[in-house]
């Protein structure tokens, strides 16, 4: 019997990184800017879609990928708004992986300049998969405290948005959005932040003309 | 809890290497785990646990060493290790880093049993 040390140095993600570098480059070629949204369970991540929908439905196409652990009630009601939406049910994984995207991929119309990702309710693994978005946007509603970028740093790191959900709620909360905005910049201070609110529409034209020239940025460099 | 699905792909990984090497045991599986990379270590180990029954690598070990969080300023050139997740240069407060560790998330080394080959 002998003894042997192989030397591996493999990335336990390396994996999913390919698979999503992949589609990131599929998406390229088709002028589609993705947008991969985290948040924890309730943060609003449908309404801001469905408000998306609304306002954006004159000037670009777009669909959107619901990921889940159960039912296809979300995509359900983006459907309701006029987008193609497809739902994934991960049947109780907490993340979405980019290999449940490419499956879903091959059926979405090539034409979209927008393909919006939805992750499962979860702060913290998704945090850990590239899913092949250009803009990955942490979302973070105003009930859930202003504690929370400290406390879940890596979805706070990683992303390149974070967008604070449910600012009409402001007044009957202690929330501090500057104490939130400045934590948040302290674990990343390359992040773009936007003050919204899906009820009174406070802070969306800002964030989708942020998303419009984000879309042109990247025709542009994959003319 | 998504250290399943990592030690999940793990196992594929260390399955293949041991059939490339014609191992008929893994004893020792040697993981870099940076602060930042998202997982934790004991929940790692946990499922290492759960995966490797029945496996050839039922008695392995699972050695993980933890990796620091570094970071360079690319203002004033100071490195900093950071444990507050407050990213900004130690000296010059500048936000304009580059993390020089601890985002990893790999497996380093595994050590393998190979049975002799029959004699000629």
């Amino acid at each position: 019997m002998n003894k042997k040390e192989v030397i591996v140095l493999q990335d336990l993600l390396g994996t999913n990184k390919k698979i999503a570098a992949e589609i990131r480059g599929e998406l390229e070629r088709r002028g589609i800017l993705a947008v991969n949204l985290l948040s924890s369970p309730g943060a609003g991540k449908t309404a801001l879609l469905e408000q998306i929908a609304m306002r954006l439905k004159t000037r670009a196409k777009m669909a959107v990928i619901e990921g889940d652990i159960e039912t296809e009630l979300d995509a359900e009601r983006i459907r309701a708004k006029g987008v193609p939406a497809w739902q994934i049910t991960t049947g109780g994984a907490c993340h979405l992986e980019a290999k449940m995207i490419a499956k879903v991929l091959p059926g979405v119309d090539p034409d979209i300049d927008f393909l919006f990702i939805e992750n499962v309710g979860n702060l913290v693994c998704p945090a850990s998969y590239e899913l092949g978005e250009h803009l990955r946007c942490v979302l973070l509603s105003t009930p859930e405290g202003d504690d929370k970028p400290k406390k879940y740093p890596k979805a706070f790191t990683t992303s390149d948005l974070l967008v604070l959900t449910k600012a009409d709620l402001l007044p009957h909360l202690p929330f501090d959005v500057e104490k939130a905005k400045t934590e948040a910049l302290e674990l990343n201070p390359k992040l773009k932040i936007f003050v919204t609110s899906a009820v009174t529409g406070q802070g969306l034209d800002e964030l989708l003309d942020y998303f419009w020239a984000m879309h042109q940025e990247l025709q542009s460099s994959h003319a | 809890m998504h250290e399943l699905s990592i030690v999940s792909s793990l196992f594929g990984t260390l399955l293949e290497k041991a059939r490339e090497h014609n191992a008929g045991k893994i004893t020792l599986v040697k993981l870099k785990v940076g602060k930042l990379s998202g997982v934790v270590p004991e929940l790692l180990e946990s499922a290492f646990d759960m995966y490797k029954k029945e496996t050839i690598a039922e008695n392995a070990r699972l050695e993980i060493e933890e990796i620091p969080l570094k970071i360079r300023c690319r203002a004033c050139g100071t490195e900093t290790e950071i444990t507050t997740y407050t990213f900004f240069c130690g000296s010059c407060k500048s936000p304009d880093l580059e993390i020089l560790q601890g985002t990893e998330l790999f497996l380093e080394k595994i050590e393998l049993e190979i049975d002799e080959p029959s004699s000629p």
